[in-house]
């Protein structure tokens, strides 16, 4: 079993001819991912990596029956892909695009309120189900598939304790990278709830950082509802105050969104929280 | 991106929003001159000195004076023009003034009693919406209301597709209590604070205080802008309004080469890719016994050109005593990093501090290959715990 994605999933690359969208699609059908076709508006007709290119998501999703797709699309333009994926009927969209204007990503999240449809990112490394899919951008060769569920606001870092979990033999379910940005569509509390409801996933493993309160909204619900152990971690301990650490969203306004004041919660929910990212596994394991 | 008050001020106009006027100067004469024309243009001797930078609290440090003519106004414009104004919210060496803003004195007598409220707009990220924030206690800082009287601080949503509907500016105009010529006013300016957070993609427009005048007008005194930096692209005349001299010269070079990067006050540099590893490893800086000299995220693209970049920006800093580069490999090559250290360590010529390589993930065996082969001094781990664990041996 697995979260959101898996080998039936079909997925559409947007974005499918340019460098990134080209370098990226190529890794995930060598992955296995059923990658069946993707769009460049005014390339449609085409073939590109073996597959259809097509104008619209409309037009692939009535012909290929697509149900997820992927954005490597400049950000002055990713607003319009997500809300044409959304509008097409794509149930998963996966932005990867960093930049979108914070106005945009509002009048994104509004459309997308109404609509059966669910955003991971922007601004994000993606999601795999090791031994079936990724939709994303991260290095497969680290992915074993196993029990553990990842979720994190941070790429490399997420790399980092799912290169963990494998070395510890413990694997991943899937993971889920939900983006950087200060306005995200899958929340990291959407991503446990999905972790808590997955059969096959044993235990939880969250990564946040600074900035905002996905954390601690996380935190109480797992208080109340969590029925597996999630070791949790948070970046940023040492940031100053006022300044945007890469992430747009990694800012230190106000006492909620310091390091400490998330691990405090986290700690006081029943998380097991570890001071350094390079235990994370080991710790995972001592829960199992 | 910040803009001064004056630019603030200027865009706030353009939308209908009153405020308190005033011409900028960058010396003392053109501070006299434009004295001259704001007390013609007022009928009133007094006006307000006000030292231009990127920071608030600037009444505290002296950056905010009163003159009653143009003598003082010379003597006040003199002494804060070049001086190191500093602030709760500069550092402890202050920002240097470049720039005076001669504004009328809007707190002159009249018929009305005066009021200070606070407007701020600005993203809730726990709502993906826009609001109005606004107390009626204007004038002290938003952070010691919500400590002192945090029932007086109320907030308005705005729906993304409406905007900002009449009956909200009505709600806020009754909560902070204005009446009669000053309500109308009120909406206005509520309409026109809106406009200009949209129009320009502010990430922050706050006014405070916001000022009901003796004769009734409702003015901006003060203005503070922040951009949404991801939004600049479609602002070319916003991005004009950028006062580099605001900013860190070597945070700007960063920033030139692609770079993101914090500079902070310990002994260990570091250079990760992704802004979370980057959070990260300065953390484990701190618990191996070390302090971080800096945040730096050399990004997902980081080729031998832009690590090169990053060795003589961190460098640059007296400070570092070692170097912790921590790669985890996904859309960056591990053996490309490697090749650009190899390159940076050949360009630069001598590297002074002892250099701590961690690679992991994509080709991360041939980096490795790439960096013993090179036969360069620098200590290499693969596992994080490892590379913890020569940071503490090398500060020690």
């Amino acid at each position: 079993m697995s979260v959101l994605l898996n080998k039936d999933s079909r997925v559409l690359v947007q974005g499918f001819t340019g460098s990134e969208g080209t370098f990226h699609a190529t890794q995930m059908i060598e992955y296995g991912t059923n990658v069946i076709g993707g769009v460049t508006p005014r390339k449609g007709g085409s073939r590109h990596l073996d597959r259809p290119v097509f104008d619209m998501v409309a037009e692939a999703v009535e012909k290929t029956k697509a149900d997820t797709s992927i954005i490597f699309v400049p950000p002055a333009f990713a607003a319009d892909s997500i809300m044409e994926a959304a509008a097409a009927g794509i149930k998963l969209i996966v932005c990867i695009s960093e930049g979108i204007p914070v106005n945009d990503m509002i009048l994104v999240k509004r459309y997308l309120s109404d609509k059966d449809c669910r955003l991971i990112g922007p601004n994000c490394p993606g999601i795999i189900t090791p031994g079936e899919a990724k939709v994303g951008i991260m290095p497969a060769f680290i992915h074993q598939k196993g029990k553990i569920g990842v979720v994190s606001r941070s790429g490399t870092l997420t790399y980092e304790a799912v290169d963990q979990l494998t070395k510890t033999g413990l694997g991943q379910t899937t993971a889920i990278g939900i983006g950087g940005d200060p306005i995200i569509g899958t929340t990291m509390l959407d991503a446990i709830k999905l972790f808590m409801a997955d059969p096959a996933t044993e235990g939880i493993v969250m990564i946040g950082e600074i900035g905002g309160g996905m954390e601690a909204e996380a935190a109480y619900w797992i208080k109340e509802h969590g029925t597996k152990p999630v070791v949790g971690f948070i970046a940023g301990r040492t940031a100053p105050i006022g300044r945007t650490m890469g992430h747009a969203g990694a800012i230190i306004g106000g006492k909620a969104d310091t390091a400490d004041a998330k691990i405090e919660i986290l700690t006081h929910c029943n998380i097991a929280v570890v001071d350094s990212p390079a235990t994370i596994g080991e710790k995972m394991k001592s829960l199992l | 991106m910040n803009l001064h008050e004056y630019q603030s001020k200027e865009l706030l106009k353009k939308n209908g929003v009153d405020v308190a006027e005033g011409i900028v100067a960058n010396t003392v004469e053109e501070a006299v001159a434009a004295a001259k024309v704001m007390q013609e243009r007022t009928k009133r001797n007094e006006v307000i000195v006000k030292a231009q930078i990127h920071a608030g609290g600037r009444g505290k440090g002296g950056g905010i004076k009163l003159a009653h003519n143009l003598d003082e106004v010379k003597e006040k414009a003199g002494a804060i023009l070049g001086m190191q104004l500093i602030t709760p919210q500069t550092s402890a060496a202050g920002k240097k003034v470049n720039k005076v803003f001669i504004q009328e004195d809007a707190y002159y007598d009249g018929p009305s009693k005066i009021k200070e409220f606070y407007i701020s707009i600005l993203l809730n990220r726990n709502t993906s919406k826009n609001i109005i924030m606004y107390s009626t206690e204007g004038g002290m800082e938003i952070e010691l209301i919500a400590e002192k009287t945090p029932h007086l601080i109320f907030t308005e949503e705005v729906d993304p597709f409406l905007g900002l509907q009449d009956y909200q500016c009505r709600t806020i105009a009754f909560n902070l209590k204005v009446e009669g010529v000053a309500y109308g006013n009120m909406l206005k300016f509520l309409k026109g604070l809106y406009k200009t957070y949209i129009d320009i993609d502010a990430a922050l427009v706050e006014i405070n205080p916001v000022l009901n005048t003796t004769d009734d007008r409702i003015l901006a005194v003060d203005a503070k802008v922040r951009l949404d930096d991801n939004a600049l692209f479609r602002h070319p005349d916003l991005l004009a309004m950028r006062d580099l001299t605001e900013e860190d010269p070597t945070d700007v070079e960063a920033g030139n080469n692609k770079l993101n990067y914090v500079k902070l006050d310990g002994n260990v540099g570091c250079m990760v890719n992704g802004a979370g590893l980057a959070m990260a490893t300065m953390d484990i800086i701190q618990l191996a016994g070390g302090e971080p000299a800096n945040f730096l995220d050399v990004g997902g693209t980081a080729n031998a050109e832009r690590i090169e970049k990053a060795f003589q920006i961190i460098l640059k800093d007296p400070n570092v005593k070692a170097i912790l580069v921590n790669i985890f490999g996904g859309i960056v090559r591990c053996d490309r990093v490697a090749q650009g250290i190899v390159d940076a360590y050949k360009s630069i010529g001598n590297i002074p501090v002892p250099i701590i390589v961690r690679l992991q993930g994509t080709n991360a065996v041939e980096a490795k290959q790439l960096i013993e082969a090179s036969g360069l001094k620098v200590h290499s781990a693969i596992q994080l715990q490892e590379a913890a664990d020569l940071v503490t041996m090398l500060v020690k």
